[in-house]
């Protein structure tokens, strides 16, 4: 294979002028962590209370939940991508239209990949946070409604703690995948780490080393997610619950 | 037939099996009892070497089971088992269940495999059963399947694995039945039980386990007649069991 | 809102969206079968095999699942052209972008497939391979009459799940230029400037397919397994 190595590449400035390409990458890193955390945290909130939605009794709470949740797990995330970039500006009332054409392009870029992802994600968890919640014994909501507490806070004291936590394992990979899923943002033309990589790759023709720099960094960042929610996982856990002892 | 000869087998600290002796000859009816944890069941799956052991020797028919490695599938298939639950295959009917070693390990023709299954399973009484599959048959019917599946193969030895804990007490007496049958038929055969009437009436010898160890191997007068005898581990087991 | 419609670019489009389309099942067949295919080879040998074996089938699968699926998309992009050419010695043989994408696709889905059937393997209880062995099977034998069959009935609905996954995943060859079915719709949204009905369109499309699947699944657990106890 003639191909010709140079693992020094990172430490070359950029035909771009940007710096030297080391530094691209960096800053990929950096969009892809600002990313993935804004989108998960919002994902988080926004998932566990459709999730919750899910498993209450009233049907004008839950058939909606189930509506988004089914939307949003069947169609691929470049299509909601898409449309929330291309179509939605599109449809919006002029003013809005004009709002947002009026940004900086990173800025729309970025406020349109975390709103995808963290709507997408949401429906993830809220999959989840429904399956904890419907794991727990049924006696568990009888308990709490007998002894007086209403729905709210059966929700509060009761099923959420016991849910939340048992529910951390599914969880962890659930967030791995954000970080994975930030890489769509290329997409619509916000380099994040792939996308750099990419960058890197066609400007220095050094494919080999750019793509092993993205993916042992990616691996990197997933271990340490890895690690960071084997942290959590020990800190919730309760003594005897099947879900915990692991 | 079967010589077993200061077997020991031991997870880390936790000693599952401690030195344990004993042998049974061709014809002998041999039944295993003990506290749970005594390690009965591991035992008996030391003979057809389902579970490994670190120390010493099992001969079966002639052949140490530990050195066999590659031999060990021809050496099961003449050594029939019968599991605590039964472990019919789910997926197939009852004749393919019969069949299914028949063909694959002995490589019997079809035909053969056929009549020989619907032979034993006569024997045990279910023949009209042959084409249903085991989620539509009761415990006790499922395991008297799975002892003809055993008895298919032609065996010269039955293990059985607490044949009968898992079955509705209504059930229990139909599968003794089929082994008091086998018995009485002159099968050579090493059954782990917790059924003292079973032992009392068909059993040449009962071995006692405690604790990993074989406290008691004599014969079943000598075990259920003389007490004085027995050692007090014995005797404490025997009061619990024979209470009803 | 103040857009102005114009539905018949879709009804214009049709052969190409076809072709797309057709572009896209493709990749989901041979990402399915091949990847189911190596899938149960790797969660075999992590199950079974000797421990080194064991452990690389790990390392791989973990590999694959802690990377981008775009990453690995542009890493056999990069790598298909190369190694074909090394392999047939023409340094200017074209491989188009489709074995890029096949080569990433059954690789990656592989790695999900084998969790789904290792863990198909271990819902069958531990005593059908102990009965199966004590009935003379080698292990192989055991694996293939007993227990596999028995895993694939328990995990199909997680397999479906996967492929439905699979399906979203081919959208993402979007970014080799590749025209599947969202390929073809952008590229003729743009051409025409008719992005919005094109995105749209293909949205509902991939919707009506996911929800085949899905509830099909829902069908399939609702009439339970047969061969449950």
């Amino acid at each position: 294979m003639t191909y010709a190595w140079d693992w020094l590449i990172f430490f070359k400035p950029s035909v771009t002028g940007e710096g030297l390409y080391g530094w691209m990458l960096v800053k990929g890193l950096g969009w892809t962590l600002l990313i993935s955390l804004v989108s998960w945290l919002f994902a988080l909130a926004l998932g566990t209370v459709l999730g919750i939605l899910r498993t209450v009794p009233d049907r004008w709470l839950a058939w909606p939940a189930l509506l988004y949740v089914h939307c949003f797990r069947n169609t691929p995330l470049l299509v909601q991508l898409f449309l929330w970039f291309f179509v939605v500006p599109e449809l919006l009332p002029p003013a809005w239209g004009n709002a947002i054409k009026q940004m900086t392009p990173t800025t729309g870029q970025f406020l349109t990949v975390v709103l995808c992802l963290s709507l997408y994600t949401a429906a993830k968890v809220a999959e989840l946070v429904r399956a904890g919640i419907e794991a727990l014994p049924p006696g568990q909501r009888a308990a709490g409604a007998a002894m007086g507490l209403t729905q709210i806070d059966v929700y509060r004291y009761v099923l959420l703690p016991q849910a939340l936590r048992t529910i951390v394992p599914p969880l962890t990979s659930d967030f791995m995948n954000v970080f994975k899923n930030s890489a769509v943002a290329l997409t619509i033309g916000l380099m994040e780490l792939t996308g750099q990589s990419r960058q890197l790759s066609e400007f220095s023709a050094q494919s080999f080393e750019a793509f092993t720099a993205a993916t042992l960094i990616y691996m990197g960042v997933t271990y340490g997610v890895v690690l960071a929610m084997r942290h959590v996982e020990k800190r919730a856990r309760i003594p005897g619950m099947l879900g915990a002892a692991r | 037939m079967i010589a077993i000869n200061n077997v020991s087998k031991w997870f880390g600290d936790f000693r599952v099996l401690t030195d344990c002796t004993t042998r049974i000859d061709k014809g002998e009816v041999v039944v295993v009892c003990g506290p749970s944890g005594s390690g009965k069941s591991t035992l008996i799956k030391t003979v057809n070497a389902l579970e490994p052991f670190q120390q010493g020797e099992i001969i079966v028919d002639g052949v140490s089971v530990g050195r066999l490695g590659r031999g060990l599938p021809k050496l099961r298939a003449r050594v029939g088992m019968v599991f605590q639950h039964f472990e019919l295959f789910p997926h197939l009917t009852v004749t393919e269940n019969l069949t299914l070693a028949q063909l694959r390990v002995l490589g019997r023709s079809k035909a053969e495999a056929v009549a020989k299954g619907l032979r034993y399973l006569e024997r045990v009484g279910l023949a009209l059963q042959k084409d249903k599959y085991p989620a539509q048959l009761s415990g006790g019917q499922q395991q008297r399947v799975a002892i003809a599946r055993a008895l298919a193969m032609d065996p010269i030895v039955m293990l059985f694995d607490e044949p009968t804990s898992a079955l509705d007490p209504e059930m229990v007496g139909e599968v003794l039945d089929v082994m008091i049958g086998l018995a009485n038929d002159g099968m050579t055969m090493m059954c782990v039980t917790h059924e003292m009437g079973f032992a009392r009436k068909v059993s040449h010898r009962v071995i006692f386990m405690d604790e990993g160890r074989i406290v008691e191997d004599c014969g079943k007068d000598a075990f259920f007649g003389d007490a004085a005898e027995r050692s007090p581990r014995a005797r404490e087991f025997l009061s619990k069991i024979l209470r009803h | 809102m103040a857009y102005d419609f114009e539905w018949s670019s879709i009804a214009r489009a049709w052969p190409y969206l076809l072709d797309g389309m057709g572009t896209t099942l493709f990749l989901v067949a041979v990402g399915m079968a091949l990847g189911v295919a190596f899938g149960t080879v790797l969660a075999i040998l992590r199950l079974f095999g000797p421990r080194p074996v064991a452990a690389l089938a790990a390392g791989y699968v973990n590999f694959f699942r802690s990377i981008p699926l775009i990453l690995t998309i542009f890493w056999f992009f990069f790598l298909v052209p190369l190694v074909v050419r090394a392999v047939t010695g023409n340094p200017y043989f074209a491989v188009g972008p489709v074995y890029a994408a096949i080569a990433a696709f059954v690789l990656a889905e592989s790695a999900y497939y084998c969790e789904i059937i290792r863990a198909g393997i271990g819902s069958v209880r531990a005593g059908q391979l102990q009965a199966a062995r004590a009935l003379g099977m080698t292990t192989a034998q055991a694996l293939l009459y007993v227990v596999l069959p028995q895993a694939f009935r328990n995990m199909t609905p997680a397999l479906i799940n996967q492929t439905v996954a699979l399906l979203k995943d081919t959208s993402l060859v979007y970014v080799i230029s590749l025209n599947d079915f969202l390929g073809a719709a952008a590229k003729i949204g743009q051409r025409d400037g008719r992005q919005v009905e094109m995105f749209l369109f293909a949205a509902a499309v991939y919707l009506a397919l996911c929800s085949l699947g899905t509830m099909g699944v829902h069908l399939l657990q609702r009439r339970g397994a047969p061969s449950r106890r």
